[in-house]
């Protein structure tokens, strides 16, 4: 299998915090992996440096673009990367079609007009994402579910391979949540999309995806399937969490324990 | 759904979405209404299609007898159409340049004031002024170019030291505050130490459009003409920056390098409209705002529909400011702050729409 993405011994430093260690990380194509860890870990710096949004030694390989070698490389990279933000800004006043059509940009260059295939690709991704509807409206009169499948539709605009997902879930409810997930995965199937995705719920990080990449203190401390790097040990050293762990044929439920409340000594 | 579903029914309305043919027609208008009243309109009045003649009879190929007397002829293209071009070109562009500047920072307050150029040009002007550097009018009277050089290097200083500062446009803004109370104070040195000067620079700081032929407006032609030129060919970039710079660098553009550029160029022009007709306050963010509202915030519609309706209320101002009082002239920027507010708190409470 080709790998999509490949990261190796990628360093961040901001602002004299040295964020990343030597982070080695791959995604083969059609591949979905959650980068989960605790709070500062480094997981949005991650994804910042695969946009090439922060300087970085080490390399970067996406779908064989190379970190700083191709002279046009954000508009390259731009066609290569999609990427969905924890909270993204919406612009007022903006229609949701208008904002879609954004995810044309790196396609038709900064001076030209969308074409007629621009516009039919963005009426195809609202249509799938049932946005059909909305196109009018601005995005900021869209609920928290609408906004979210908005950004998701301008990400998908951009035709990329690889799709970059920043804790996707976080101001959604559980079924927002969980249609967001199930939208994800099934656009994976159908356009064989790769995903990276930031995600705090384990349990949901479990559920979807095929591999977890545990990143603490810079660097990647465990990777592979939920079944073995999600273990009662790995959460308690990663994130000083005490946790049980219910076996689930559809994988592992991760279950907080109330330690005061119990009794128990951790 | 099956009437939604019509070839192209959703893909013919999504191309609608910048600049709407109706919208143009009402800025067009807008600047024909303008025109209309400002070559018509003063101490004499005259005949619309007599004055519309005798400018048709004045391009090549044409011979029209417009019946005006050669006084009026005079009036007419000597005085008032010289006028009425420097009002569309000073209004135009500020009212460009202030929305490029709030497209670029992504901020309703920015003007094409904001890094300094108010302060820079005052300076200018005041030290050409007080230093006596001559009066020759026209192309090489010192005080425009004074005030011209004084805005530019506001800017680039500005920009200097915004950049020291960290890259986020807030200590862009918080730099171009730095250098203008800087300026400004020094203005106000300038100034105490040189107390005769006082009318004359109060009377420029006050703005007005004043011509002595064609010589004003042909200087500000070209540098609307660039700024023109730069600004709305980066329409559409405004647009991709207005989800900010993170996102909109992971969507392929460049935002500093767009922001560099459109703001250098916006600071072109507005430098030029400062030096031939003074500090005119109040248009750069009122006639950006009020296109907004009544047109939608795409900066595909923004830009090309604030040089329009700029340049239109410029000279109705203009307008306003030499009628009002005459045979008196009002400081025009008084007249721009008068008319513009109660209109813009008008449209602010009529329009449903959100801007910012």
């Amino acid at each position: 299998m080709t790998a999509a993405v490949r990261v190796r011994a990628l360093d961040v430093t901001l602002d004299g915090t040295h964020v990343l260690r030597g982070v080695d990380l791959a995604a083969a194509a059609g591949e979905w992996v959650n980068v989960i860890g605790p709070n500062g870990a480094g997981k949005t710096t991650l994804l910042r440096a695969l946009l090439g949004l922060v300087p970085f030694d080490g390399e970067i390989e996406i779908d064989g673009l190379r970190g700083r070698t191709d002279k046009h490389r954000r508009a390259a990279r731009a066609r290569k990367l999609a990427y969905v933000p924890q909270t993204p800004v919406i612009p007022p006043g903006m229609l949701v079609a208008d904002y879609v059509l954004l995810g044309r940009t790196p396609h038709r260059g900064v001076f030209a007009a969308e074409t007629a295939n621009d516009r039919r690709i963005a009426v195809e991704i609202l249509e799938r994402l049932d946005l059909g509807g909305f196109w009018e409206r601005t995005v900021q009169s869209l609920s928290g579910g609408e906004r979210q499948r908005a950004v998701l539709a301008r990400a998908l605009a951009q035709q990329a391979d690889v799709l970059l997902l920043d804790e996707p879930t976080t101001a959604l409810d559980l079924g927002h949540q969980q249609d967001v997930l199930e939208l994800v995965e099934a656009l994976r199937r159908e356009r064989r999309l790769t995903v990276i995705a930031t995600l705090h719920d384990l349990t949901l990080a479990a559920r979807y995806g095929d591999r977890i990449a545990i990143l603490a203190h810079g660097r990647v401390a465990e990777t592979g399937p939920p079944t073995e790097v999600l273990t009662v040990q790995s959460i308690a050293a990663h994130f000083g969490a005490t946790v049980r762990i219910v076996d689930d044929p559809e994988g592992p439920v991760i279950v907080p324990t109330a330690i005061a409340k119990n009794g128990d000594q951790p | 759904m099956t009437e939604r579903e019509a070839p192209g029914g959703v893909e013919t309305a999504l191309r609608a979405a910048g600049l709407r043919p109706a919208s143009l027609v009402a800025g067009l208008a807008a600047v024909v209404v303008a025109v209309t009243a400002g070559l018509t309109i003063g101490p004499v009045d005259l005949a619309a299609h007599r004055v519309a003649a005798q400018l048709l009879d004045g391009l090549p190929g044409v011979s029209l007898d417009s019946g005006l007397s050669d006084a009026h002829a005079a009036i007419v293209e000597q005085i008032r159409l010289p006028r009425v071009v420097l009002g569309l070109l000073v209004g135009a562009t500020l009212s460009m340049s202030g929305a490029a500047y709030q497209g670029a920072f992504r901020n309703p307050l920015a003007d094409p004031y904001l890094l300094g150029i108010a302060a820079g040009a005052g300076l200018g002007a005041t030290i050409a002024i007080t230093g006596n550097l001559g009066d020759g009018a026209g192309p090489f009277d010192p005080v425009p170019l004074a005030a011209f050089a004084g805005a530019l290097v506001s800017v680039a200083v500005s920009y200097a030291a915004g950049h020291l500062g960290g890259r986020s446009t807030a200590s862009l803004i918080l730099a171009g505050i730095a250098v203008a109370s800087f300026l400004t104070a020094c203005q106000t040195y300038v100034l105490q130490a040189n107390s005769d000067a006082f009318r004359q620079i109060f009377a420029w700081i006050l703005g007005r459009i004043a011509t002595s032929g064609w010589s004003e407006p042909a200087l500000m032609l070209p540098y609307f003409v660039v700024t023109a030129a730069v600004v709305l060919r980066y329409r559409r970039a405004l647009d991709v920056l207005a989800v900010g710079d993170e996102e909109a660098a992971a969507l392929g553009l460049e935002p500093r390098r767009v922001r560099m550029i459109v703001v250098l160029a916006a600071s072109l022009g507005a430098a030029a409209a400062v030096s031939v007709s003074g500090l005119i306050g109040f248009v750069g963010i009122i006639v950006p705002h009020t296109v907004r509202l009544a047109f939608g915030s795409s900066n595909r519609a923004v830009l090309p529909l604030s040089v329009l309706f700029g340049g239109a209320f410029m000279v109705l101002a203009d307008l306003a400011a030499r009628t009002a009082l005459a045979p008196a002239e009002l400081p025009i920027g008084v007249v721009t702050a008068f008319l513009g507010a109660p209109f813009f708190v008008l449209v602010l409470r009529t329009s449903r729409r959100e801007i910012w």
